[in-house]
């Protein structure tokens, strides 16, 4: 199997020349892409079955065997709509919006280990990279609503801007101490560091994760990270009962379903994000099974789960008190919890050698 | 030594990126209906008359926020260097408390400039 792989490449190498490591490069990013695709798709269909389950209904259930076709007919209709562009909004950068939503969620994907060895681009600035890309797709959001020249996307873009700007603070100082305990920007490094310890040599790995030892910056990030992808309950910026669909208001067919395929990657994103930092990656929870990557896509899908479930759970909260919670409770306590890691390192009592 | 050949992917990815990110819309564009007319194109305002530019004044917090947001970013983006070492600075007995409480007074001159904007009610929704 390996051997014809192997056959196979060499194959394809002889044909291109030169220009071999770019084709390569692509081969490898629709290798990432189509999957995560794939996944956006299932995820809004898994949203609104999880939903239903919780709220005693059915979900979708129509469109093929268990409803399992609805992403796809769902994905047919946005392509046969109109796009409607307004006559008010600003024609160049009107565009600029989806494109961008979509493309810094997919951009990010770049540097993600989701095995050992298995990434694209193994570099050493992983987490600012990740950090950098997220903060561009606050633009997307900007730019929407400023181009569709309208008072509900205008309304939104301001909003999501200070909200999102907000939780970032929140989320960086969080993965301060993240970076304290693993001395690595390299995000495959985190998790290594994450699978040694005293817990993982008596075979019980899933308490040598930093879920545990930074048990509140954990939370401040999963927090966050709902947050900064407007999800609910912090979803005010599409809140439709106050600004109808915030910033994609103006936006219809394609357009819009960029923004959806843009939110959605961005959660998946945050989620393989909040296990890499927290949930030990690829690695196994104890000590008899082997890591692999089934562990990444098992922790993913648990904190996606997450999201569905608080989606279910709690009610909107208003604006002033999502500010509240970002600046006056997230960032002191990640600042004071920034020196307990510090005095914690430097005291005997230091796990992390 | 930074390995640039290692950011190739990236860059590559990035292209990509807006390659996917402009497709459908052109795809949208090509296969989608136009019939235009004019309440279609205007602006959506819940059934009402746009009655004027939407771009109009906004509350200055937005503004008081985005500022402090670049501050603090700017201080978080200080203290990953740091933060990335530390390991190696608790290691050696003799940088250890040196570089311990240079972070402490960085982290002080940022507390006190917090605190003067939440005192200030930089940070208050009403």
């Amino acid at each position: 199997m390996e051997a014809q792989f192997l056959q196979i490449v060499q194959m394809l190498q002889g044909f291109f020349g030169p220009v071999w490591p770019l084709v390569y490069t692509l081969l490898k990013i629709v290798g990432i892409i189509l999957p995560l695709l794939l996944c956006v798709a299932y995820l809004t269909l898994a949203e609104r079955k999880v939903i239903g389950a919780m709220q005693v209904r059915l979900g979708p259930n129509v469109v093929g065997p268990w409803g399992l076709l609805q992403p796809i007919a769902d994905g047919l209709k946005l392509v046969f709509k109109e796009i409607i562009v307004p006559t008010q909004a600003s024609k160049g950068i009107y565009f600029v919006g989806p494109a961008l939503a979509f493309a810094t969620a997919l951009a990010a994907w770049a540097v993600v280990p989701f095995s050992e060895g298995w990434v694209l681009a193994n570099v050493d600035a992983g987490v600012l990279y990740i950090l950098a890309i997220t903060s561009v797709g606050i633009y997307s959001i900007i730019i929407a609503g400023w181009a569709s020249n309208s008072k509900y996307p205008f309304f939104a873009a301001m909003r999501s801007a200070s909200q999102m700007v907000s939780y970032e603070i929140a989320m960086g100082f969080a993965l301060v101490c993240v970076l304290m305990v693993s001395a690595s920007l390299n995000l495959s490094d985190i998790v290594h560091v994450q699978g040694k310890g005293r817990f993982v040599d008596m075979g019980l790995g899933f308490l040598s994760w930093n879920w545990l030892p930074l048990l509140p910056m954990f939370l401040v990030f999963l927090i966050s990270g709902i947050a900064e992808t407007n999800r609910a309950p912090f979803d005010v910026v599409e809140g439709e009962s106050e600004i109808v669909a915030g910033h994609m208001v103006e936006y219809s067919g394609m357009a819009f379903a960029l923004f959806f395929l843009g939110e959605y990657s961005a959660m998946i994103l945050v989620s393989v994000m909040t296990t890499i930092f927290f949930l030990g990656g690829w690695l196994s929870p104890v000590g008899f099974l082997p890591d692999s990557f089934v562990w990444l896509a098992a922790k993913t899908s648990f904190v996606l789960f997450l999201f569905l479930w608080f989606r279910a759970t709690f009610p909107r909260y208003r604006y002033d008190q999502i500010m509240r919670l970002g600046w006056k409770i997230f960032v002191p306590l990640c600042m004071f919890w920034v020196l307990v890691v510090g005095i914690w390192m430097m005291s005997p009592l230091n796990i992390w050698k | 030594m930074i390995m640039l050949e290692n950011y190739f992917p990236v860059l590559v990815f990035v292209l990509v990126g807006i390659v996917f990110g402009c497709a459908p819309i052109v795809l949208g564009w090509l296969v989608g209906p136009r019939r235009p007319y004019a309440e279609k194109n205007s602006a959506y305002e819940c059934g009402f008359e746009a009655f004027e530019d939407a771009r109009m004044k906004f509350d200055v917090r937005y503004y008081l926020i985005a500022i402090i947001f670049i501050l603090f970013d700017l201080e978080i983006a200080f203290l990953f260097p740091w933060a990335s070492i530390f390991k190696e600075i608790v290691s050696s007995e003799s940088m250890k408390m040196f570089g311990f409480i240079e972070m402490l007074v960085f982290l002080g001159i940022l507390l006190l400039g917090f605190i003067f904007a939440w005192a200030k009610g930089a940070l208050d929704w009403e």
